[in-house]
């Protein structure tokens, strides 16, 4: 029936997806936007010339393994979701809130590594944008967190099995974009430095 | 339904989310609404209240512009401090209203005003839809909003008054508050109040994409959806990319603002000291604030074409000319509108090489424009013509698109807009394309649906009176500025009493200045018709246009849910008016092909056996869950 339908209209019947999940999407939409926003200001101004050149903190290379690692933590939380493997559900989850903050303390560390490098929030505009990207992005993966504890709380109470996935697979979408997020702010401050 | 069950009391104890009855006391039913069109009518009542302080400002600062000489002492109860002791206005005070006027028009009005009303009430209603997919997020949207209001009014009174930069809000004039009074807390509260409006607009749009995407009922394809929902939808895009990037250029200014960083700002000197800012740029703010300001003109304007296509085919009995074309178009304005932004800023000192490229991608749209003018020319072209007053403000609508668009291709040419640009000649044009065309296409969209909001018909003849008034009115005040830009008359001057060549044109800004005043009294009668008409109107009928799309299926006043039994499915494209052999003029979309053999064009034909087998198909259905529920 399904097929003679989407004959019958000449398209598709409505997608019908979950709508949170699409309004997360639309959200992460928003939040690209604010990224490429500032990358772009970031290349403007930068082409303007009077930049000052400092060295990327070392940190920022383990603060990308935690989060890459995160992301793999949370997925076998959610591959554990997926068998009903409760306790594993639990352990994924717990572990990845633990490298979420592992990650925040460690940007912090940049932070401190750019001030002992003399690049401080006030002042050339090179090193405040280097304080707003790795800002904005922290205040982001705080959320992520949050969400990653509210996901963590119902696996205690045994909410999360594979017949209630809704919510955790809106986590790991979210905190592998925010990873994603973060590879790709270094990247291009990698290549754009 | 839930009208009839209004009880004011004991309504929480007995409020139950499954219950399909809702006992509504007054505060949810009136104030904190989930209801989508309740939630319109909140955003349709704020955004008349915004546009009468808007205009009443734009009121105030013509009356010095037409009569610099005034004694204004006769307005000291109102404005207090702001006219001085000889009658005068104050000169930071005009660059405030000219300023808030600019902000309060754009977004509170043409913003949240036109896409909150129109895309909350209507996109359920045209595809068929119980609510938004978020309700909560729907009321939580209107509720940001109302704050972002209350902190720009709260603004007004500040000892030192509101935001005085321009609309634009260029740094370093806005981001030092040495520079003038308004940027001092009048600024902080702008920021503070757009920060909301920003997250207002994203939780608005997100919702309307999801709904459209997800929520439209059987046979409702996107080839089958109304030029409004179309419309609306490609707004919601428009401002999901653009307003972050807003997001972005603010934050940055309220860092320079208020945590000493230099973004923005760079080698500047107050009374010959220097500021420790180095390294900023200025043209930077102008890049991302016009990446959303350009977009933003289309986010104002597609809402009002899209009801314009609407009312425009229902009250000329005939199709849509040119339906996918039309949808092509806003597809192209969608896409375009995102790489034309520094058309703004020919002047700016940016790379001229750059602006050639800018100036070639501004005049593209022009193409996709010039579709929709023709194609709507081209509806009217014999139609069969009911001048309803929606009727006629649509048609004022294309005029001023056609008058005002006209204009914006001298305007996007760089060479041409060394001279005319920050002139009256850019006022006059996006005043006409962008603010009076989107302005019509809003007051049609209250006419032709305010029967639908409120069981009630509008007064036609006030209707009239309102519609000539304020179209007359509105070339008067604008064709003039025109000529005034030509001459050189540079916008948000206090005065010109010190240049002799404006001299010659001191009536004709009287002459501006009089017809704004009138075309602003005027719509007291429109004030007057919407809410007299509320409560005292004539009833209305079901279908009162003898339109064909979905919402005048519902009842006449609908309650929670739109339609009290199944949502009707669909079987054809929103526009059969006319439609060769058939007895009516108008075949609505729930009316399958098979029920119209004598007007069906042959590739429908084909459909109607296919048809037949699924309604049979779903007709077993039904009665095998009604028998599997009894």
């Amino acid at each position: 029936m399904e097929e003679k339908l989407s004959f019958i209209e000449g398209a598709e019947q409505p997608l019908a997806m979950h709508p949170k999940k699409f309004a997360l999407w639309l959200f992460i939409v928003s939040v690209v936007m604010v990224f490429a926003g500032m990358t772009s200001a970031y290349i403007v101004r930068q082409g303007e010339g009077n930049w000052l050149e400092f060295d990327l903190p070392n940190v920022f290379w383990y603060t990308s393994g935690i989060i890459v690692l995160s992301s793999i933590s949370l997925h076998l939380a959610y591959m554990a979701a997926k068998k009903d493997n409760l306790n594993n559900i639990k352990l994924g989850l717990l572990a990845t809130v633990i490298l979420g903050f592992a990650f925040l303390v460690g940007q912090w560390f940049s932070w401190e590594a750019l001030v002992a490098e003399d690049v401080y929030f006030v002042g050339n505009p090179a090193g405040s944008f280097m304080y707003v990207f790795t800002g904005l992005h922290a205040i982001h993966l705080i959320s992520g967190v949050i969400f990653l504890i509210i996901v963590l709380i119902s696996a205690l109470r045994n909410k999360i099995h594979s017949q209630n996935l809704a919510q955790l697979e809106m986590c790991v979408t979210y905190w592998h974009f925010l990873g994603g997020l973060w590879l790709y702010l270094f990247m291009f401050l990698l290549l754009n430095h | 339904m839930a009208v009839a069950n209004v009880s004011a009391h004991d309504a929480a104890s007995t409020h139950d989310e499954h219950d399909h009855e809702h006992h509504d006391n007054f505060i949810t039913k009136y104030i904190f609404s989930t209801d989508h069109k309740m939630i319109a009518k909140q955003y349709l009542v704020s955004g008349i209240f915004w546009a009468f302080i808007g205009g009443f400002l734009s009121v105030l600062f013509r009356l010095q512009l037409g009569f610099p000489d005034m004694d204004m002492s006769f307005l000291r109860p109102i404005l207090g401090g702001w006219i001085d002791a000889s009658g005068k206005l104050d000169p930071t005070f005009y660059l405030a209203l000219v300023t808030m006027h600019g902000t309060i028009m754009v977004f509170f009005v043409l913003t949240a005003g036109l896409s909150g009303t129109f895309s909350n009430f209507l996109i359920p209603l045209q595809i068929g839809a119980r609510d938004m997919a978020s309700g909560f997020m729907n009321m939580l949207s209107y509720w940001f909003f109302f704050i972002s209001g209350v902190i720009m009014f709260a603004s007004l009174f500040l000892e030192k008054g509101p935001a005085g930069g321009g609309w634009v809000v260029y740094p370093p004039l806005s981001a030092l508050e040495q520079a003038i009074p308004g940027s001092g807390l009048g600024m902080t509260l702008w920021l503070t109040a757009m920060v909301f409006f920003i997250a207002s607009s994203l939780m608005g749009g997100i919702n309307y994409i999801s709904t459209v995407i997800n929520l439209r009922t059987k046979g409702m394809s996107f080839s089958r959806l109304p030029l409004t929902i179309w419309a609306f939808f490609l707004t919601a895009v428009i401002g999901l990319l653009s307003f972050p990037v807003l997001f972005s250029a603010a934050l940055l200014l309220v860092f320079d603002r208020s945590f000493g960083t230099s973004f923005y700002l760079s080698d500047i000197y107050i009374g010959g000291e220097a500021l420790p800012n180095t390294g900023g740029s200025a043209v930077l703010y102008q890049h991302l604030f016009w990446f959303l300001g350009h977009p933003e003109v289309y986010i104002v304007l597609l809402p009002a074409l899209g009801i314009t296509s609407e009312v425009i085919a229902t009250n000329s009995r005939k199709p849509i000319f040119g339906y996918k074309a039309m949808i092509i178009s806003m597809l192209g304005i969608t896409i375009l509108s995102f790489v034309v932004w520094a058309h703004h800023m020919f002047v700016s000192g940016m790379n001229p090489f750059l602006g050639s490229i800018f100036m070639f991608l501004t005049l593209i749209i022009a193409v996709p424009s010039a579709v929709k003018v023709f194609n709507y020319l081209t509806t009217l072209w014999r139609g069969n013509l009911r001048f309803t007053p929606g009727m006629l403000f649509s048609i004022g609508l294309v005029s001023f698109f056609i008058s005002g668009g006209l204009t914006g291709i001298f305007l996007g040419n760089s060479a041409i807009d060394i001279q005319l640009h920050d002139t009256y000649f850019v006022v006059a044009h996006f005043h006409l394309v962008m603010g009076a065309a989107s302005f019509f296409g809003m007051l049609a969209g209250v006419y032709h649906w305010f029967p639908k909001m409120f069981g009630r018909m509008m007064d036609d003849k006030l209707g009239y009176v309102h519609f000539w008034l304020t179209f007359v009115g509105v070339y008067l005040v604008f064709f003039p500025m025109h000529y005034i830009g030509i001459a050189g008359f540079p916008r948000r001057y206090y005065s010109w009493t010190n240049f002799s060549f404006a001299d010659m044109y001191t009536d004709l800004n009287m002459f501006v200045s009089v017809a704004a005043i009138v075309t602003f009294f005027a719509q007291f009668i429109f004030v007057f018709n919407f809410f007299y008409s509320m409560y005292k109107g004539r009833k209305a009928s079901a279908n009162p246009w003898q339109s064909n799309t979905l919402e005048w299926t519902t009842p006449v006043e609908p309650g929670h849910g739109n339609w009290p039994g199944e949502i009707p499915t669909v079987y054809r494209w929103p526009y059969d008016y006319s439609k060769p052999g058939s007895e009516a003029d108008f075949i609505p979309q729930t009316v399958p092909l098979s029920a119209t053999p004598e007007s069906n064009l042959p590739h429908e034909a084909k459909l109607v056996q296919l048809e037949k087998e699924i309604m049979e198909e779903d007709e077993a259905m039904l009665v095998g869950n009604e028998s599997k529920e009894s």
